[in-house]
């Protein structure tokens, strides 16, 4: 038994098998254990009853990426399975149980080479009252894991209560079965024992952590319409809004939506909403109206396939243009990206904070892999940024709504505050705000908005900066943790390269990323679009040296860490 | 406007008085309304016609304020007007009549129609009230009204009536939104 | 707004701004600008307790000519704006300013939403059947037969009824007014503020520059004959055979308006951090 940094279990079953229950079952006991993990699902495109495939990596460190390939592929049924065929990379060393009952294997199975065992998932399931073979299936690889049958046993019973104890004894006796039909099975790995957490271990999506962001940052209102791979945001909000005292309010489409979140916030309320491509295309123009109009709003775009209604379940990178550059007019803004599901909850927080302090939208782009994603992670720290506005007490006398001073931030009235009054416009307007056409205004106000976000001081959040070395690794969002893999498998085979990931898209910071690449002689950007939208940005906002490579791909694969790594090193000479 | 005021409920002098005030400073507040148009729709003669108007009506109202005395015209309209809601004042310039070219004669034409209508206004007052003390001062402010529309007349003369392209304007309309 | 009190706080002078419109002289809006103010008045609202919310088009100006708080957003919006801002400030006296353009054409979905919600805040249309300030496109109440050069010979499409469409939609009071009767239309919309939930009023009010023939309109409108009803589909009747120039209310509905959740009492956010753990 040869002992491995990390273990990849993939289980598939189609019309309602429940491989996606046994998946989460199956990663909250191994955090229980201790162990990291990492949880994506792929599914068909049906509604109830498709085929779908729970993808998980266990490991004794954060999992941010799945692995190059499933070393244990437990198959409850195979019907429609090659559709999402190329995701559940197999090889020879992987081991593929299989239900003689549950159709022939499918191509991509069969052509890998890989071992594979029998075990009669279904009929073990039906020797036990009420089992399901889901459960069955479960036990088979949390057996061939060496996870404890207690840890199981008490996610069933936590998961499961809703159902009633019948349903509970049930699942256990057929976790059971699972468990012995697996000691005959040897997958030739194994994790080594978990290491004793410091931290409290949360299982968690990066839309929740999203969520919880919004709220840790001062979000009290959010206004929704629901979208995949975002509604869950939304989904989640909904009740812990109404607890902390604020409101989600449902819209009847994207464009309603992002104007109540604005109308909220002119009156004093921080206020976000979340949604996916087709959403912030809709929405271009209102966000342009809260950039003129200087009022803080959260957009959280959990970025999927493209164009148009693409692949809804599938992750992508490309929305970073409209994202970027969708506002007509000259309208700067500020945009975010998470790199992790747990950087969803910090980054969240910050464009909140960002947002409110900068009178300005903050658009976050999350995506559909970070976004519904489940890991267990270590509890995040506590973060200081609380979005804080810089209110007006007006005198007597004319409020300048639009004042021009130090920083460019200008005390904003909130309604309610005598004095105070004036009118928000998306005319372009004077420093009272009364619409003009004038040249020296429009300027004035134009260099204002600029200049309050390129004189604010970003921190070292603005980046992930990670190694050094001459050549430069340059991702963004739900691709930093496999690119920080390929590079930490780099250093470990004595190759120096470094990990550059902007987290602050806009406002570009020049001179920063000029400081992070010193002594860097090649580049290479690696992202998920078909068209190279991160690349274009680079070279639109930054010098790059003149040594620059591409990896891209657009969805629905992702890219995977050995990708990187193998690419760096073919650059070597 | 084509709906004659419905007469609202007057039981003393003082009401009258308040109703007359307040009937002089809509008119003020109205044709300064229009002046304000008139400049920023640079038409500086008309402008100069609605400040003169609205002066005139101001210096009406001072006078109504004189013969009042001490009353509290200003709460005492206020609370008439929560009785009488329907109906509008008699002497309200119907802004709707108003145009970016349009001349003196207009504008004298508006304040016409209006100071006939105040007072056909307060000659039905005359006639119907009960009280002897609102009949007179009534009579006199239907004479007064009577003089208002004697001076508009006059200053009529002065103004020949427009042909028939003084609406027309080389220019488009500029659409701003 | 449902209380009954009339505090006098500021004269009806007190709620323009010192911005001059740009509308052009001969306008309806000059008149409904006066019944806002004069509403205001008789209300008592505190300008800086009031917000004014519009979208675009020459009716949507108006929130710069308030003393109150103001928002001229974009086309279309002006309800969803109002709507975020009223249910997280339900303290505020929301006010939304439209036309029949930005009202009924691209804003006809969130108008109708908005009927359907009933929140408490008052829509004003201000219908002139034009596109005023794109220089005279038919709108969604304009005759089939009006001649545009978009249109040459009219659009042969029948005008909506945008009344009937709030009372199906579940607004709570409906009312047409007359900007040619500012009085008469301040009346209108003290009630429709005071009365709870989605008021809706739509005042006709003429375009003086491409619409000269609305000018027939003061011979054409009259009080509505009878009494305004608590019964909708008694309300849709009446005004889907009417001639379009019926003034007063002619709807006071019973619906409970939108219940705006008072804020309870608030956890602390380590609790919502529970769900989380293992």
């Amino acid at each position: 038994m040869r002992e491995t940094e990390h273990i990849s279990v993939a289980i598939v079953g189609s019309g309602g098998a429940g491989a996606l229950t046994a998946g989460n079952f199956l990663l909250e006991a191994a955090s229980l254990a201790g162990w990291h993990g990492l949880l994506t699902r792929t599914v068909g495109p049906q509604i109830r009853g498709g085929e779908a495939a729970a993808l998980l990596r266990l490991a004794n460190r954060p999992v941010e990426c799945l692995a190059d390939r499933i070393d244990l592929l437990v198959g409850i049924d195979w019907l429609n399975v090659d559709r999402f065929g190329a995701e559940i990379e197999i090889g020879p060393q992987s081991l593929v149980v299989t239900d003689p009952a549950g159709g022939d294997l499918p191509a991509f199975v069969s052509r890998a080479g890989a071992r594979s065992a029998e075990v009669p998932i279904k009929d073990i399931a039906k020797s036990v009252p009420d089992g399901r073979p889901n459960m069955v299936a479960l036990g088979v690889a949390a057996g061939v894991l060496g996870l404890s049958e207690q840890d199981l046993s008490a996610v069933i019973e936590k998961r499961l209560a809703e159902k009633g104890d019948k349903a509970i004894d049930a699942s256990k006796a057929a976790l059971k079965a699972g468990i012995i039909a697996a000691a005959q099975l040897d997958l030739g790995l194994r994790l080594p024992p978990p290491k004793a957490r410091d931290a409290q271990c949360w299982l968690v999506s990066g839309n929740e952590m999203t969520g919880l962001g919004a709220i840790r940052g001062g979000v009290r209102f959010a206004a929704a319409y629901p979208i995949t791979p975002a509604s869950e945001i939304l989904e989640w909000l909904a009740p812990n809004l109404a607890k902390v005292g604020g409101l989600l309010f449902q819209a009847e489409d994207e464009l309603a939506a992002i104007n109540m979140a604005i109308g909220a916030s002119f009156g004093g309320t921080p206020a976000l909403t979340a949604t996916s491509g087709p959403g912030l295309s809709l929405m271009t123009e209102a966000i342009g109206l809260a950039t003129a109009t200087e009022i803080p709003v959260v957009i959280v775009d959990v970025m999927r396939a493209g164009p148009s209604t693409g692949i809804p379940t599938k992750s992508e990178q490309a929305d970073l243009n409209i994202a970027v550059y969708g506002l007509h007019g000259d309208a700067p803004h500020v945009v975010v990206a998470p790199q992790s599901i747990a950087d969803c909850l910090f980054t969240t927080q910050w464009a909140v904070y960002l947002a409110e302090v900068l009178q300005s939208p903050a658009v976050m782009l999350s995506d559909q892999f970070i976004g519904q994603a489940v890991a267990a992670i270590d509890r995040p720290a506590d973060v200081a940024f609380i979005g804080r506005r810089a209110t007006a007490v007006p005198q007597m006398g004319a409020y300048k709504r639009y004042a021009v001073a130090g920083g460019g931030v200008s005390p904003m009235a909130i309604p309610g505050m005598p004095g105070g009054q004036y009118t928000a416009d998306g005319l372009t307007h004077n420093e009272r705000g009364i619409p003009t056409s004038n040249e020296n205004d429009h300027r004035v106000q134009l260099d204002k908005r600029r200049g309050k976000l390129e004189q604010f001081s970003y921190g070292d959040h603005w980046a992930t900066l990670e190694g050094d070395g001459e050549v430069a690794v340059i991702t963004w969002g739900s691709l930093t943790g496999a690119a920080r893999e390929a590079v930490n498998q780099l250093r470990a085979g004595g190759f120096a390269a470094r990990l550059i990931a902007p987290r602050l898209l806009l406002p570009a910071q020049p001179e920063r990323l000029n400081a992070a690449l010193e002594g860097v002689d090649r580049v290479l950007i690696v992202e998920q679009t078909h068209g190279g939208q991160f690349h274009r940005y680079l070279r639109a906002h930054y010098d790059l040296p003149i040594e620059v490579r591409l990896l891209n791909r657009p969805g629905p694969l992702p890219i995977r860490a050995s990708e990187i790594a193998r690419a760096v090193m073919e650059w070597r000479s | 406007m084509s709906k004659a005021p419905s007469i609202p409920p007057i039981f003393s002098v003082a009401d009258l008085l308040a109703i007359a005030y307040r009937i002089e400073l809509d008119a003020v507040e109205r044709y300064g309304v229009l002046a304000d148009q008139m400049e920023t729709h640079n038409n500086p003669e008309l402008t100069r016609v609605f400040r003169d108007l609205s002066k005139a009506e101001s210096i009406h109202a001072a006078e109504i304020r004189e013969m009042a005395g001490d009353a509290d015209l200003n709460g005492r309209a206020s609370a008439l007007h929560s009785v009488w809601r329907k109906g509008e004042s008699p002497e309200e310039v119907d802004l709707g009549a108003a145009h970016y070219l349009m001349t003196p004669w207009h504008a004298l034409q508006l304040c016409l129609a209006g100071e006939k209508r105040a007072l056909a206004f307060f000659t039905s007052i005359a006639e119907t009230a009960k009280d002897a003390k609102v009949k007179e001062m009534a009579a006199e402010l239907v004479e007064e009204e009577a003089e208002h529309v004697n001076l508009v007349y006059r200053l009529l003369r002065k103004y020949p009536k427009p042909t028939d392209s003084w609406s027309q304007d080389g220019d488009p309309p500029a659409a701003q939104d | 707004m449902s209380t009954a009190e009339t505090r006098t706080i500021c004269k009806p002078g007190d709620y323009k701004s010192d911005i001059k419109p740009i509308w052009c002289p001969g306008c309806g809006d000059y008149h409904v600008l006066l019944s806002f103010t004069r509403a205001f008045a008789q209300l008592g609202l505190r300008p800086e307790d009031t917000v004014v919310v519009s979208g675009i088009g020459c009716s949507s100006r108006i929130p710069a000519y308030l003393s109150c708080y103001g928002f001229h957003g974009v086309h279309g919006r002006s309800l969803a704006l109002a709507t975020g801002l009223k249910v997280s400030r339900p303290d505020l006296t929301v006010v939304v300013a439209s036309g029949d353009g930005d009202g009924y054409s691209i804003g006809g979905n969130h108008f109708i939403q908005a009927c359907r919600r009933n929140i408490d805040m008052t829509y004003v249309v201000m219908d002139n059947r034009v596109y005023g300030m794109t220089k005279g496109q038919p709108s969604p109440t304009t005759e089939p037969d009006f001649d545009t050069a978009l249109f040459p010979g009219g659009t042969g499409l029948s005008p909506f009824h945008p009344l009937v469409i709030a009372l199906a939609s579940g607004a709570n009071f409906v009312a047409r007014a007359f900007s040619g009767e500012p009085n008469e239309t301040a009346n209108i919309l003290v009630e429709a503020i005071r009365h709870p939930g989605f008021s809706f009023v739509e005042v006709l009010s003429p375009c003086v520059t491409f619409r000269p023939d609305e000018r027939e309109w003061k011979n054409l409108v009259h009080p509505a004959p009878v009494a305004a009803t608590s019964d909708p589909a008694k309300a849709a009747r009446r005004i889907m055979t009417d001639d379009g120039f019926n003034i007063g209310i002619l709807y006071r509905g019973e619906r409970r308006p939108y219940q705006i959740k008072a804020a309870t009492k608030a956890i602390d956010i380590g609790e919502l951090e529970k769900d989380f753990a293992l």
